[in-house]
């Protein structure tokens, strides 16, 4: 299952024409201890890099995007009750919620997990 | 200069520090064009403390304090008594002279405080969540509309015509620049409120309703049905209540439905000041929507040693973290206010609170039957608080109110001035009772109304 | 009688592991004058009042619609005894002004003068109903335009609305009357600019109004990047939101040519007064080409700040804004007389005003304890304000700058604020753990992180009410703080340790909210 990056620090695992997102290792790192997360309603339509969640920690609020466009088909009800998911396991379990895909060719401006690391190591 | 500590001494050593010849160095950066030769003109110099006490002094003097006459104004403000101690409270300059309790360690009495009051007023609205205050009520409700705009993701509000009319046009002045649809309406001249009429205005693009309770004409509507008939559209029930006294006898808004339950708190521990400052409450029933709620929160935690403390919490929400995100660009809340609030609401307790409520409305149930008895007086209300309408013969209100006010009697609150250009509510007068009016008061006013009215 | 934590809840405050509190764990977790304090409703009854009322008579008529309460409310209460020890007993957990020296930068937290609370409870002010015929209150109007006289000749302008609840409704009030301003005249217009340095309340401001908020960039300086202000200028832009000074403590010495060429290209110039009180009696905003600009009262004009309220937020209007301003407001009739303009004259006198911002006139009760402030300090005497506000704040900034970073140290004299940033810090410290040592110290932190410019922004405020001893104190504390959160002094990171409470736990706070009290499980 391939997983892409984009530069706003969002994760997507595509599989056929579903994918699931959330935020990066790196993302919460720097987010510190998350405190409450936004998700988007079932049925939304988002576009590519459009707002799509919001992740609070005490003392910031930040979008997340939408690596792709598609409708919301699931988000993750585990982070109402424990948002601290998502600084324990942001690539996992921490997931955000889950999308169609329209389009594929959307993925292809996106980074590989090798491309990502280099992305970061450069900040 | 009494309030200015440093010596000519002090600052020509201060001025050597800084490198400065003269004062006028530090202030080289204001352009040319902005420059002044000495203090501005037209405006006297420093005076002492007995020269402005004099000058404050002629100036109360010449008002007619709510103390020095029979007193029966209320629409939004209303005049109770205010235990000494709750001054005592407030002035202490810790609470007085303290900051927004951003750094917790050292304002534990503020927030300590604030949960109290947030916790009182939660229970009072009959609500899970209230806030740390707002401005005014006025301000609370336009809030409220926002509000409920957010949780519903609609943009029409219904207003009752019975909505304190100063309130709907705070309301209609925000919602011009949001693009909120605001239907307004008059308050119809009946005994009862026009329940039906508004129900009848809620459509599937309905944010919210909002209902006074008890209302502009002091009648007091079954909310439940309101709130019924909201839900059943997707829209919630917003109830703005002016007079919390009124909720030690009346059922909550929370119990009877409402969503968003807001108000203007001032009856409570705050003076009449002429308008301001007041105290802007705002609660929610359902904790679910805590997070699309305006203004200051405070949360129990703990600290670094375990001991229970208290912060000021969920501030993501707010102006100086979201920016243009935020839920609204307010970023005060009426802190002296709130505490007065709690201070008293503590004195009176349970207890007290229901026998206040009960001797206001005892006390107003006098006056409706006495006033009813004079000549060329009608009492609009079957139902009210300790406020009501009466319909007079003759000159309109506005004019028989300033023919009271001459014969040493504030009469009432004329409803003219509040909806003018109504020319049905020309004829109406909002009477105002609460613990502090005497029956004597009550027979004065009875008197020269007949007086002005013959 | 009341019996004490109903919950069982009792402080623990045992002797800590790092030895601060030296002495033995005592029974009631007080500490001598420092005492604990349970909640009000784990000490209160529904039964207990502190007020003396007739007893309820429950065969009395009632005329309620049958909407009589039944339930408790759940409200408890305390004897006035009781009432008046809860309330001092917290009040000795909170700084206040009156403890002690507050630098909050932004904040303006001066000493707030008795005269000014005594002269707002005259019961000619404090006890009149805001509806009372208007010619039984004379003297309150007389008030209200008096200040508005004051506030109108010390900023050099023309026009003003008194009603704004705080600074942030003030500032709500001016970009609205400027959308009022560009909508009579037909040219809608969609863009704010905001320098990055701006307090967060701008954007949300100007967000609310409908506008798109767009960053404007500073200079190396400090300061407002004029070219760059220049060049986006154009027939989208509807205002720029200024503070001066500005945040970074600097005066914006292109104010004048900035507000020309925002007024070239059809724009307004808001100017955030939140830091009025470097210029007050000493620079007028209006001879630098402000439209409108709102006062904080609880800043300059020395009203309480009361914990976080409640504010007072006039605001002043150039003649291109003055019809646009909202209702109601004082005039001074020919005859002498003072009349309160509401909805039904509007007509004859603003036409073109954008509405009520709130039920009644403003806030009274900070009217008449900012006009106390401005008579006793005259014009004279508030010249002195700005002049002893921005000298001291100076003389912070040159005795600090040899060991604390200033990045606009040399970007000449700083206004009534100085800036610091935390480089340089060792040991993974930062600018909260110095800002907490400093509460050690006996003193309220100042700004932190604020402007968002600098990195681990420091924002000291000393205002013209210190004296040069209690600066001179301040400044060694400072010093001494700084050295130990450059040498990196791992004990920072746990400071305060002598407050009420140590560092409180700000996420556990967020992720579970508990927001009110509840009756414990029984």
């Amino acid at each position: 299952m391939p997983r892409y990056f984009t530069d706003e620090h969002e994760w997507i695992d595509v599989e056929g024409d579903s994918a699931t997102v959330g935020i990066t290792d790196y993302a919460q790192e720097q987010l510190g201890d998350i405190v409450f997360v936004e998700l988007p309603d079932v049925g939304a339509m988002l576009e590519k890099g459009g707002d799509a969640a919001v992740v609070e920690s005490v003392k910031a609020a930040s979008d997340v995007y939408s690596p792709i466009t598609g409708e919301v088909t699931e988000g993750n009800s585990a982070l109402e009750d424990e948002p601290a998911l998502v600084n324990s396991s942001p690539e996992e379990e921490g997931w955000f919620f889950r999308m169609t895909v329209g389009d594929t060719d959307e993925l292809e401006g996106l980074m590989d997990d090798k491309g990502y690391k280099a992305f970061v190591d450069n900040l | 200069m009494r309030y200015l500590p440093l010596t000519d001494t002090d600052r020509s050593d201060m001025l050597a520090k800084c490198g400065a010849s003269s004062i006028d160095d530090l202030f080289v950066d204001v352009p040319e064009v902005a420059r002044l030769d000495g203090p501005i003109r037209d405006l006297p110099m420093h005076a002492s403390e007995m020269a402005v006490e004099r000058h404050m002094k002629a100036r109360a003097n010449r008002n007619i304090a709510a103390g020095d006459a029979p007193f029966f104004l209320g629409a939004g403000a209303y005049r109770h008594h205010i235990p000494a101690s709750v001054d005592t409270v407030i002035q202490r300059g810790e609470f007085l002279t303290a900051y927004t309790p951003y750094q917790p360690e050292i304002a534990q009495g503020t927030l300590q405080m604030l949960f109290e009051f947030q916790t009182q007023v939660a229970r009072l609205y009959g609500c899970a969540v209230a806030n740390a205050s707002l401005y005014d009520g006025s301000t609370a409700c336009w809030e409220a509309v926002a509000m409920a705009g957010r949780v519903t993701k609609r943009k029409r509000a219904v207003l009752s015509g019975a909505l304190h009319p100063h309130y709907s046009q705070v309301v209609k002045t925000m919602a011009q620049f949001t693009g909120d649809t605001i239907a307004d309406a008059q308050p119809a001249i009946q005994t009862e409120p026009d329940l039906e009429g508004l129900i009848s205005r809620i459509d599937d693009e309905t944010a919210c309703v909002v209902v006074q309770y008890p209302d502009i004409l002091g009648r007091v509507s079954d909310l439940a049905k309101v709130a019924e008939a909201a839900h059943a559209k997707g829209a919630l029930l917003v109830a703005v209540n002016t007079e919390p006294v009124a909720l030690g006898a009346l059922q909550s808004p929370g119990e009877l439905g409402a969503d968003i339950v807001v108000g203007e708190g001032q009856a409570i521990g705050v003076g009449l000041q002429f308008g301001g400052p007041y105290l802007g409450l705002f609660a929610v029933r359902d904790p679910k929507h805590v997070r699309q709620m305006p203004g200051r929160l405070c949360g129990e935690t703990t600290d670094a040693e375990g001991r229970r403390g208290f912060v000021l919490t969920l501030s993501t929400r707010e102006q100086h973290i979201r920016r243009e995100k935020a839920t609204s660009n307010i970023c005060t809340n009426s802190g002296l206010c709130a505490l007065a609030f709690s201070v008293h609401m503590t004195l009176l307790g349970e207890k007290g609170l229901r026998e206040l409520a009960a001797e206001n409305h005892r006390l107003a149930c006098i006056a409706a039957d006495r006033l009813e008895k004079v000549p060329g007086v009608k009492l609009l209300n079957n139902a009210f608080f300790n406020e009501f309408t009466l319909m007079l013969d003759g000159k309109p209100t506005r004019d028989i109110v300033h023919d009271l006010a001459d014969r040493g009697v504030l009469g009432g609150v004329s409803l003219g001035r509040l909806y003018p250009g109504v020319q049905a509510l020309d004829h109406a007068l909002l009477v105002t009772v609460t613990e502090l009016t005497t029956t004597e008061d009550i027979e004065t006013l009875a008197t020269e109304l007949e007086g002005v009215l013959s | 009688m009341n019996a004490p934590n109903k919950s069982g809840w009792k402080p623990t405050m045992e002797t800590s592991a790092d030895g601060i509190h030296s002495g033995p764990a005592t029974t009631t977790g007080n500490h001598a004058l420092m005492l604990e304090e349970p909640l009000l409703f784990e000490i209160g009854h529904a039964e207990t009042t502190g007020v003396d009322l007739p007893d309820v008579d429950e065969s009395a008529p009632r005329r309620l619609a049958g909407l009589e309460r039944s339930e408790p409310i759940g409200l408890v209460g305390l004897t006035e005894p009781e009432t008046v020890r809860h309330y001092t007993r917290l009040s000795r957990q909170n700084y206040g002004i009156d403890l002690g020296f507050f630098p909050l930068g932004s904040c303006t937290m001066k000493h707030n003068p008795r005269l000014n609370e005594k002269m707002a409870r005259l019961p000619g002010f404090a006890d009149i109903h805001p509806l009372a015929p208007q010619h039984s209150v004379q003297g309150a109007l007389q008030v209200i335009h008096e200040l508005a006289d004051w506030l109108k000749t010390l900023t050099g302008m023309p026009g003003i609305a008194m009603s704004p609840k705080a600074g942030a409704h003030g500032e709500l009030c001016g970009i609205l009357a400027i959308r009022a301003a560009h909508t009579a005249r037909g040219d809608a217009r969609e863009v704010v600019l905001v320098p990055e340095s701006a307090h967060g309340t701008n954007p949300a401001t100007a967000a609310f109004a409908g506008y798109e908020v767009e960053d404007i960039p500073a200079t190396r300086e400090g300061r407002v990047d004029v070219e760059a202000l220049q060049a986006r200028l154009g027939p989208d832009v509807a205002a720029v939101m200024i503070t001066n000074p500005n945040t970074c403590g600097l005066f914006e010495k292109d104010f004048r040519t900035i507000a020309d060429a925002v007024h070239e290209a059809g724009g307004y110039v808001y100017c955030d007064g939140a830091n009025f009180n470097a210029i007050v009696g000493r620079v007028r905003p209006g001879d630098l080409g402000v439209d409108a600009m709102h006062i904080n009262l609880h800043k300059t004009f020395s009203t309480p700040h009361g914990g976080g309220g409640p504010g007072s937020g006039p605001v002043v209007f150039s003649e291109a804004l003055m019809p646009f301003a909202p209702l109601p407001f004082v005039r001074k009739d020919e005859n002498g007389e003072f009349t309160l303009v509401e909805e039904e004259s509007r007509e004859a006198t603003r036409g073109h005003t954008f509405g009520r911002m709130t039920a009644f006139h403003g806030q009274m009760g900070m009217f008449t304890r900012a006009l106390t402030y401005m008579l006793s300090h005259g014009a004279d005497g508030l010249k002195q304000v700005a002049e002893d506000a921005v000298l001291n704040a100076n003389y912070i900034l040159r005795s600090l700058q040899d060991i604390l970073y200033a990045p606009f140290a040399d970007s000449g004299p700083c206004m009534h604020e100085a800036l610091f940033g935390d480089k340089d810090f060792g040991g993974g410290l930062s600018t909260l753990d110095l800002a907490k040592g400093l509460i050690d110290e006996g003193y309220h932190p100042m700004t932190v992180y604020f402007p968002l410019v600098v990195h681990g922004a420091m924002l000291v405020e000393p205002t013209e009410t210190e004296s040069k001893a209690s600066i001179d104190q301040f400044i060694t504390a400072f010093r001494s703080v700084t050295q130990r959160a450059l040498a990196g002094d791992e004990s920072l990171k746990q400071a305060p340790y002598y407050a009420p409470r140590r560092r409180l736990d700000e996420t556990a706070a967020a992720r579970k909210p508990k927001l009110a009290w509840s009756e414990p499980n029984e």
